[in-house]
């Protein structure tokens, strides 16, 4: 019976080992059936009684089906379709009337956290129901910018996967029977003073929350509050107590660097504040802008990243060989530092290598900055510390602060202590708030094992999963968008989070839990925050703080305080030896990474960041072994060779892929994938590569070994060439030739090429769009943007697998050069919006046409579907509904979906639209106010998401406008213009900026070279 | 074409008929009137089925009924179901299409063109051949209905007037071909009827039973066979074959237009329309061919169908195939000549990409087998002449595989390049329509005359003896 049953419902069974206790696990979408849903009897009695039904069940793809059933119980629980507003009174951000203009969203500030850290956001409601997330521009880590997780975590809103209910051992419970139970527990533990009393948590930035634990530990002196971040900073905290001897928090400012150095530091898209270091980074870049200077980056890392596409000199070294490389580094600037011997010196860097970027720094001094990676122990941040400030870089490109985070201390130590202590059954009481520890520890720490030690086992999460399920207690977390909440940017600037919505599944959050440890379990979230700042604000004119605070975002004069450090003569030189650690032939380093689009694993049930192909491989719906092409081909090793990665003692099986830069001698591994409990998209994706993981906060380890199984594994990629084959679709340029006038000239830019069909004529507007291609680091968002933006559906793995998937934006990726170091080149690609479109010609029911603004427009309702325009697009920009890809039947998915936006059945075509809603919006206004629209006032979804305003859009036929600006750029050219389809969006050619002495690697006319995995 | 016949010496000798000059004879000694008449007639009303018709049918039928339900589940589920992706748009949907059209296409050159051009050989093999150019046209045309994403909407590519106000996109070629594809279905269904009007008279006046003798009496539209009625019969009959004609030429055309029209390298061929008419011809006379010599066995018509027949078709296969072997040549100089790197990586990719083997297998099947028929013995080779022709229609099925799926998955921009792969339901629709005209097909073998009658009678009264 266990063998074909559903198999959610089968595999927690078989895991809760059901048979044993007799009773099944009720997973929480069932709760509207029969409390016999999972007992052996029922499913007997189903069997028996309809079988044809039993068959629809066992089927494995019959999703819709289940959908459907799915969507019969919801609507028995009454989770249909309605609008639920909290009690509590919210505060619009953009207007401050009450009243709702049906049509007319309105925008409320809120925040979205991440390891902890606040990211500021604007959640667009439309009738009460949250549909899109902007960047709030006030909020320090934003500017208006988001980044994919942040546009997809609108989806976790609305999955129908997350827990719905308190789950007692596997039996539907109620939050008061939970509260009821914890006051019982907890009467024997007061009297212990909180002895046996332990509480788990993620980071805590939140200062209310802090506050509360503080409060709490106050009054229960014995018990102790743990923090665990997978994906936490520890080496950076554990760097500047090396460098300073205390604890300090580190930010930077690009803006002001002229010479930027990553060691192993992928600072434009993993750190808390990497949208606004993107945004400075390339502020410095923007020589569409400011054609006079242009920032240099110099990249050694071991796993490409994004940073290292933006390279302008790259280094791919395994992990292990960047503190040598940092000690080169220091040791040329003139610090006492032990040296790597010279033998292995030049194969660490190549001396013109290090010279050049020497004499970078010299040159430019204080604005300089040497950032290092969490992937690289603390020895190596303390070296940058200490080169920072031998360059003069403190206080200008590199400032320290006081922790944000609230109790400071090592993760890796704190989790730790807790582990052994739940091993000798010191832990009588683990209340886990959030995080996913079952999963995410360390396999070598063996939490699970641990666990059972717990006498009383609490988890707070949104999805029932690994944890969830070994624990006593499990009580559904809410949304960030359905509860009240604080939490600090990486400046320490602290946002109020407030609720779009009432909780869908009646989730409860993190402050209301500690109020009821602390005996007050009637607390709302409201209450205790709004209690919290009470006491911050002041109790005068309170309503009135309290109100600008929810309204903006950001709550002013709340950014930690700059600390003057000084490094310590000891840095550095305590525990690390200036040579690598020895390397045996065969011995390969694994590497650790959190996922690009599913980080730590939490977002593994969220199908947008599934599909959201991995900015570098393309990979989706898959985690893979990252080898480098030499790596591989030395061993023998194809793409999706299943290889076991053993690591002292401790082994999994994963595909390999191989990764055009990715350095010799490592293995990388990425986090978060191997889930085998995180509902219906995420369970059992990928491999698990925490099972490998030494510790917390080791990101590599030394004496992996792999060995071939033979076997194969199918891994999806959306892109299956990376070379541009000579053709013209990236052009690329040096700092060097822009300014001495060679770039821009092309042999393709002739004059305007004859065409049989008039030219259009446009008296109004003229919409265009321009993509900086030197801006554009490849980070996704706008990917993820544009399908929240447009209610485009995910298709899964197999559908990717044959080509179908939806994105109407993606980012191609090209590589030039030798595999081993290759440059990398991104280019945002949807529909341009030709002018002399070649869709329009031949689609024969007139489908897709141009309409006065010069848009290209996709008319859904009279799309037959004969998918020429598709075949005829030269950038195959075009996506078809092969088969009913959205998700009609699900009723929370309904409540997300943008009402501005058709959503598409099956057969039809559609593509990027310009987000013709938005302009429909602008044009309304103006039209109300007698004016024309203004510059600026459309922004298109990728535009908004955009951290780095890559995109820009606007109108033509405004002199004045940002687009027309740069549409005169020497540097703007329309991909394929040879072909005379006089695309409305050109892209701007990537310039990059060579040390003059290191030979230039950009080329005007990049050669064809058979690399990459095609 | 007759050149080479001139100099024949043919074996057989003392042929009557067209034979005096020694080629193989349009219609074997001997027959009379009657003899033909009853022969042919005798398929449809004397003889009982036999047993290779029953099978052949059963398994026909059997493959059409895989035809419906791949449809059936086609229509519940979206052409997801079928391997196409984007970039490769169009896959086996329009490869069947094209290479059904083309097969349609010897019909009406042989009983229109070669009426023109008073070609009396034709009159053995016309009838069949416009039946299997009206079945093969409504294979075709299954097509274009079943690959559309919405086929319950299929009419809004007709001109129709409407409460939207809405006209087809007349710039796009797709509606060129909804044109000339109905025209074409249409103009063939009336002129193959006109054909079979005299001999629906003779059918029914032969039949025995009540209900067939009713049936053909109705399609005979009260043929007497008067004089005035033979007269205005020849007129109508040359007037239709006039119309047809230059339909032959304009349905192929335009359905190279579909492909040159567009802007896709490898499909972008000015020399697409002439190319594709010479394809299509080519791949029609190989299907007659594959169809007739099986007949002409089973049903003992060799008197009729007579090896002069196939030695002529196997000539106009040579001909139409030496014209499509240009084209491929073409193909590769235009990529060159031009200097376009798309057209030319698309050409290397041909070669030698990830389909290359269907590439190859395309030039040996259209380009070298069939040069064999350059040579006398080779077309007299009955089952030579099958396995070339079969052969031939596998190479234009590739050809056009090669021209669609090829091009699409190569396209400007490398990122977007990608692989099709069918599915099993691909297979079924494709071999599902094979099951459909066949079904057809062997129906038309059971309820009309494969062989034009009354025109084998005018061949019988031209080619016998003045009486003594």
């Amino acid at each position: 019976m266990t063998s074909t049953l559903l198999p959610i419902l089968d595999e927690s069974c078989r895991a809760a080992g059901c048979e044993s206790r007799g009773q099944a696990r009720r997973t929480a979408y069932w709760r509207s059936l029969d409390e016999l849903a999972e007992t052996a009897d029922f499913k007997e009695l189903l069997a028996r009684e309809f079988p044809s039904q039993l068959a629809v069940w066992d089927d494995p793809v019959g999703r819709r089906n289940f959908l459907k059933l799915m969507a019969a119980s919801f609507a028995l629980a009454g989770i249909t379709g309605c609008t639920r507003e909290p009690l509590e009174t919210i505060v619009p951000y953009v207007r401050a009337q009450p009243e709702i203009t049906p049509g007319r969203p309105l925008y409320f500030a809120t925040a979205m956290t991440r390891g902890g850290y606040a990211l500021g956001l604007l959640a667009e409601s439309h009738m009460g129901r949250p549909t899109k997330l902007e960047g709030n521009p006030d909020h320090p880590a934003s500017l208006g910018a988001t980044d994919a997780l942040a546009q997809a975590s609108i989806l976790d809103l609305y999955d129908p996967d997350r827990s719905q209910t308190v789950i007692r051992r596997s039996v539907i419970e109620t939050w008061d029977h939970f509260l009821t139970a914890l006051t019982t527990e907890l009467g024997p533990i007061r009297e212990r003073r909180g002895e046996g009393l332990r509480i788990l948590t993620e980071r805590v930035t939140s200062p209310t929350l802090a506050r509360q634990l503080e409060a709490l530990l106050e009054d229960l002196p014995e018990a102790n509050w743990h923090q665990f971040d997978p994906a936490g900073f520890d080496n950076a905290y554990e760097g500047a107590r090396q460098a300073f001897g205390r604890t300090v928090e580190t930010r930077y400012d690009f803006s002001r660097a002229d010479i930027i150095v990553s060691l192993d530091a992928d600072f434009l898209s993993t750190l808390p504040a990497s949208l606004r270091y993107a945004r400075e980074f390339i502020d410095g870049r923007r020589v569409s802008a400011r054609p006079t200077s242009m920032n240099r980056l110099y990249v050694i890392e071991s796993t490409p990243t994004i940073t290292g596409a933006m390279a302008d000199h790259h280094l791919a070294r395994r992990p292990s060989l960047i503190e040598p490389a940092a000690r080169m580094l220091a040791g040329q600037l003139g610090l006492d530092v032990g040296q790597p011997s010279s033998a292995a010196a030049e194969d660490i860097v190549p001396q013109d290598w290090l010279r050049a970027l020497v004499s970078d720094l010299n040159a430019h001094r204080g604005a300089g900055l040497v950032i290092a990676g969490e992937g690289q122990p603390p020895s190596v941040h303390a070296l940058a510390h200490a080169i920072n400030q031998a360059l003069g870089n403190v206080g200008s490109t590199v400032i320290h602060t006081v922790p944000v985070m609230a109790r400071p201390r090592s993760g890796r130590e704190s989790f730790a202590n807790l582990v052994s202590d739940m091993h000798a059954g010191r832990v009588d009481t683990l209340v886990m708030l959030g995080g996913n520890p079952v999963f995410t520890a360390p396999g070598m720490l063996d939490f699970e094992q641990a666990l059972a030690q717990v006498r009383l086992r609490v988890h707070l999460s949104e999805y029932y999963d690994e944890t969830s399920f070994l624990c006593d207690w499990h009580v559904p977390a809410a949304h960030y968008l359905e509860s009240w909440g604080d939490a600090r940017a990486y400046d320490g600037t602290a946002t109020i989070m407030q609720p779009l919505i009432a909780p869908l599944y009646g989730g409860r959050t993190a402050y209301e839990l500690v109020a009821a440890l602390a005996g007050k379990g009637g607390q709302s979230s409201y209450e205790i925050v709004q209690d919290y700042w009470r006491g911050e604000l002041g109790e005068a004119n309170f309503g009135d703080s309290w109100q600008r605070a929810v309204h903006d975002g950001v709550i002013p004069q709340t950014a930690a305080d700059t600390l003057d450090v000084r490094v310590t003569s000891s840095f550095g030189n305590e525990r690390a030896s200036p040579d690598a650690p020895p390397f045996p032939d065969g011995e390969l380093e694994a590497v650790f990474r959190p996922d690009p689009t599913i980080w730590d694993g939490r977002f593994a049930n969220n199908a947008w960041l599934q599909e959201l192909p991995k900015p570098l491989t393309k990979l989706t719906w898959d985690n893979a072994a990252y080898l480098s092409p030499a790596t591989a081909e030395q061993r023998a090793l194809a793409n999706g060779d299943v290889i076991e990665i053993t690591l002292e003692g401790r082994s999994i099986e994963a595909p390999v892929w191989t990764l055009p830069g990715q350095a010799d001698g490592c293995v990388s591994l990425t986090l978060g994938y191997g889930r085998s409990k995180s509902g219906r998209v995420g369970t059992g994706l990928g491999y698990n590569a925490y099972t490998l993981r030494p510790n917390a906060d080791a990101w590599f380890a030394h004496g992996a070994s792999i060995r071939k199984t033979g076997g194969h594994y199918k891994l999806v990629t959306t892109q299956g060439h990376h070379n541009m084959e000579g053709r013209d679709i990236v052009r690329v340029h040096t700092f060097e030739q822009l300014q001495s006038g060679a770039a821009g000239q092309h042999k393709h830019d002739a004059e305007p090429l004859p065409s049989l069909y008039p030219e259009y004529e446009y008296t109004g507007n003229a919409w265009g769009m321009v993509i900086d291609q030197t801006a554009c680091i490849g980070c996704n968002a706008c990917v993820a943007a544009c399908q929240a933006e447009n209610n485009i559906p995910t298709v899964g793995k197999d559908q990717v697998a044959v080509g179908r998937e939806m994105q109407w934006l993606r980012i191609d990726r090209y590589y030039h050069g030798s595999p081993q170091d290759p440059e990398t080149y991104f280019q945002p690609m949807m529909c341009l919006h030709c002018e002399m479109a070649p869709c329009e010609v031949v689609c024969p029911v007139a489908a897709t046409v141009h309409d006065s603004e010069g848009t290209n427009n996709m008319i859904y309702n009279r799309c037959v579907g004969t998918r020429y325009c598709s075949n005829n697009c030269p950038y195959k920009v075009r996506r078809f509904n092969y088969l009913q890809y959205t998700d009609e039947i699900t009723p929370s998915l309904k409540l997300m979906r943008n009402p501005d936006v058709t959503v598409r059945s099956r057969g039809v075509m559609e593509k990027c639209s310009y987000c013709i809603q938005r302009i429909s919006h602008a044009r309304i206004d103006a039209k109300r106010e007698m004016r024309p629209i203004r510059d600026g006032e459309v922004i298109t979804a990728c535009q908004q998401a955009c951290p780095t305003r890559a995109i820009v859009f606007g109108n033509l036929n405004d002199t004045a406008a940002e687009v027309r600006k740069l549409k005169g750029s020497p540097l703007n050219y329309g991909v394929l213009a040879e072909l005379n389809t006089q695309p409305r969006t050109t892209h701007l050619a990537r310039v990059t900026n060579p040390h003059p002495d290191l030979a230039a690697p950009a080329g005007d006319e990049p050669k064809p070279r058979d690399e990459g995995n095609s | 074409m007759s050149d080479s016949y001139e100099r024949d010496s043919d074996d057989r000798g003392a042929a009557a008929g067209l034979a005096e000059h020694g080629r193989p004879p349009v219609l074997e000694p001997g027959h009379t009137y009657a003899t033909v008449t009853d022969q042919i007639s005798s398929i449809v009303l004397a003889r009982r089925a036999p047993r290779s018709w029953l099978f052949g049918f059963a398994v026909s039928f059997v493959f059409f009924m895989i035809f419906l339900y791949a449809a059936g589940y086609l229509l519940a589920r979206g052409i997801g179901i079928w391997g196409n992706n984007i970039p490769v748009a169009w896959a086996f949907d329009i490869t069947n299409f094209v290479w059904w059209i083309g097969i349609g296409h010897a019909g009406t050159l042989i009983s229109a063109v070669l009426l023109l051009f008073r070609q009396a050989w034709r009159t053995s093999i016309n009838r069949f051949a416009e039946a299997m150019t009206l079945f093969a046209v409504a294979c075709a045309g299954m097509y274009p209905l079943l690959h559309l994403g919405r086929p319950w909407v299929f009419y809004w590519l007709l001109p129709y007037p409407n409460t939207m106000t809405l006209w087809p996109q007349f710039r796009s070629p797709l509606i060129w071909d909804v044109f000339a594809v109905s025209t074409y279905a249409l103009v063939s269904l009336i002129f193959w009827y006109v054909g079979l009007i005299p001999d629906m008279a003779t059918l029914r006046d032969r039949a025995k039973g009540t209900f067939a003798k009713i049936s053909y009496g109705i399609l005979a539209m009260g043929w007497r066979g008067s004089a005035r009625h033979w007269k205005r019969y020849e007129t109508a009959y040359l007037l239709l074959a006039g119309l047809a004609t230059p339909l032959v030429v304009s349905v192929h055309s335009i359905v190279g237009l579909d492909f040159a029209v567009s802007i896709v390298p490898g499909w972008h061929v000015t020399l697409f329309p002439p190319y594709f008419v010479a394809g299509a011809i080519f791949s029609g006379f190989a299907m007659v061919m594959t169809l007739a010599i099986p007949l002409r066995a089973v049903y003992g018509l060799q008197d009729f169908i007579t090896l002069r027949h196939l030695g002529n078709m196997a000539k106009v296969m040579l001909t139409t195939g030496l014209v499509v072997a240009y084209g491929y040549l073409m193909e590769i100089f235009f990529a060159w000549y031009s200097g376009n790197d798309f057209e030319w990586s698309l050409i290397v990719d041909r070669a030698l990409g990830a389909y290359a083997p269907v590439y190859w297998s395309l030039i040996v099947c259209n380009l070298l087998v069939p040069q064999v028929l350059w040579f006398r013995r080779a077309r007299r080779n009955v089952p030579l002449l099958f396995a070339v022709a079969f052969v031939v229609n596998v190479g234009m099925w590739l050809e056009r595989f090669v021209i669609i799926v090829i091009s699409l998955h190569h396209g400007y921009l490398p990122s977007a390049w990608g692989m099709y792969t069918p599915t099993v339901w691909d297979f079924a629709q494709f071999f599902g329509s094979i099951g459909l005209f066949l079904t057809l097909l062997f129906l038309f073998i059971r309820l009309l005359p494969v062989i034009s009658i009354f025109e084998l009678r005018e061949l019988v009264h031209e080619t016998s003896a003045p009486p003594a």
